[in-house]
């Protein structure tokens, strides 16, 4: 008996098929158990060694990699910018080939810069998980998010998932985009127009400009942060409008199915994008979300780690 | 009966290019091989409240839950049953690809102190009980671990012997050796394969 997934990395969800996602959802769910034993560890990818490479601030991801990879025995070493010789001008594509001649098994790589990974992922011989690159993709979280989806509502298919804020500078909600639509849910969209991105209909999902409409009915609702660069930019007018707008409090909750889930990819802006009242609620998947984030990148590591699969793409 | 369209079963597939040599069990003997291991596993534990059951992912599962039946049956005590998966504790997850399908390992509560019998259908090499050993220890300290294996077809490449063993069945290393259970839509019984020849 043997799993099917012709990749040598993981760059996007975008490239990915619909079985391959349901390949990673079904590995990370018996991968979850691991987590739960009195010895939380499994010899599998002992003498592996998975290199992260983090150019943006990260406190979730790079630590739920990092005990995804010690979970299965792997040693899980960590480069961070400061202090790093990026900071003294090498460029990424040195940076990349060095790290790479130490014969590390995968390389997790964040980057401000969108398409970085991809553009790694062709001079190294590691194989690459991309951990978010620029607004383009983070195919991790949006995984996790589909575990997290799946154990509460049993399915993914058919559910109508609101995505609500910055979707155009969201690299979560691309992700989400490709994943939730190959899994047959509905996406809507909703948020300021200067948010929302151009033609993003051609994807498959329904754009909102008022996010009551987009919650009516809904069985998810994921709400992205909004980042406060964006106010400097003059897209926004500030946070208290935000919020009054399109900021998930519990009357609007009200409008979504009874046992609607709330879900946020982290770090919450509290009172900007989402209540505490919600965040805090019983609706509330927001820590699911982060238990399940070690399975997949667990489920990830497991995939991708040893010798590649002839055929990957 | 499938449909033309229906997807061919794992464990067939494993199966293709092989041909039957031999009925090494029907269903009255596996159920008699079952019976005599059940009896032998009370027969050195005469307190079955000490007892787990564990069977190894996939045939050992439905072999440790027909176990745990006839010893209910026995003695009206219900031994718990576990399952364990163990492919991320193979020392050749690596070797050839693709990867190994991965599992779900569920132990109805503690092992400490417990006297576990792993459950497996075919006791060949002995890694697959190297694996299963590893894997229960990272659960717990078992007083002491016993194997129970439906089919011993020797070969071995580790130091490792079973406890309870419904059948000794000497084997070429060509030859595959196949249980086949209800549980999975088959006839029970265990059969003696080889490959097809050209």
């Amino acid at each position: 008996m043997t799993v099917t997934f012709a990749h040598r990395h993981l760059l996007g969800i975008e490239g990915l098929s619909k079985g391959d996602i349901v390949t990673i959802l079904d590995l990370a769910e018996h991968m979850s158990e691991i987590s739960l034993r009195p010895i939380k560890r499994v010899p599998t990818l002992r003498g592996k060694t998975v290199l992260q490479v983090f150019s943006e601030p990260s406190t979730r991801t790079r630590t739920s990699f990092e005990i995804a990879g010690k979970r299965l025995s792997a040693d899980v070493v960590s480069v961070s910018d400061s202090g790093s010789s990026a900071q003294k001008g090498e460029t990424l594509l040195d940076t990349a080939r060095n790290l790479d001649a130490m014969k590390p098994d995968v390389i997790v790589l964040r980057h401000a810069s969108s398409g970085a990974p991809h553009f790694v992922a062709r001079y190294v011989e590691a194989a690459v998980v991309n951990a978010g690159d620029g607004m383009h993709e983070h195919p991790t979280q949006a995984l996790l998010d589909c575990a997290t989806i799946r154990r509460h509502k049993g399915r993914i298919e058919g559910l109508t998932v609101a995505i609500l804020g910055d979707v155009a500078h969201s690299r979560v909600a691309r992700s989400n985009l490709h994943a939730l639509g190959k899994l047959g849910a509905h996406v809507r969209l909703a948020g300021p127009r200067t948010l929302l991105p151009l033609g993003v209909e051609t994807l498959g999902a329904e754009v909102f400009d008022r996010v009551e409409p987009a919650l009516e009915g809904a069985d998810v609702v994921m709400v992205l942060r909004l980042q406060k660069e964006r106010m400097t930019a003059g897209l926004l007018p500030g946070t208290r409008e935000y919020s009054r707008y399109f900021g998930l409090n519990p009357r609007r909750l009200k409008l979504a199915k009874p046992d609607a889930i709330v879900m946020h990819p982290g770090p919450m802006n509290r009172g900007v994008e989402i209540e505490p009242e919600v965040a805090d609620g019983s609706r509330s998947v927001i820590l699911d979300q982060v238990t399940w984030g070690v399975a997949v990148r667990m489920a990830v590591l497991y995939l991708l780690a040893g010798p590649a699969p002839e055929d990957a793409a | 009966m499938t449909t033309p369209t229906a997807p061919v079963p794992r464990r067939r597939q494993k199966l293709e290019g092989l041909v039957r040599t031999r009925v090494v069990m029907d269903e009255t003997a596996l159920a008699q091989a079952l019976r005599r291991i059940a009896d032998q596993i009370l027969a050195r534990n005469p307190d079955p409240a000490g007892l787990m059951l564990v069977g190894i992912r996939t045939c050992g599962v439905f072999l440790a839950r027909r176990l745990r039946q006839m010893l209910r049956d026995t003695t009206k005590v219900d031994v718990p049953l576990g399952a364990i998966d163990i492919t991320l504790y193979r020392d050749d997850v690596f070797v050839g690809l693709p990867r190994p399908e991965v599992g779900s390992t569920s132990l109805p509560g503690t092992i400490d102190g417990r006297t576990v019998v792993l459950v497996d259908d075919v006791l060949f090499t002995g890694r697959t009980i190297r694996s299963a050993l590893d894997a229960l220890i990272d659960y717990g300290r078992p007083r002491c671990v016993q194997l129970a294996v439906l089919v011993d077809r020797g070969r071995r490449e580790l130091p490792i012997h079973a406890d309870y063993i419904g059948t000794q069945l000497p084997t070429t290393a060509d030859e595959s050796v196949r249980v086949s259970l209800s549980e999975e839509g088959e006839e029970d019984g265990v059969g003696l394969y080889e490959k097809a020849p050209g």
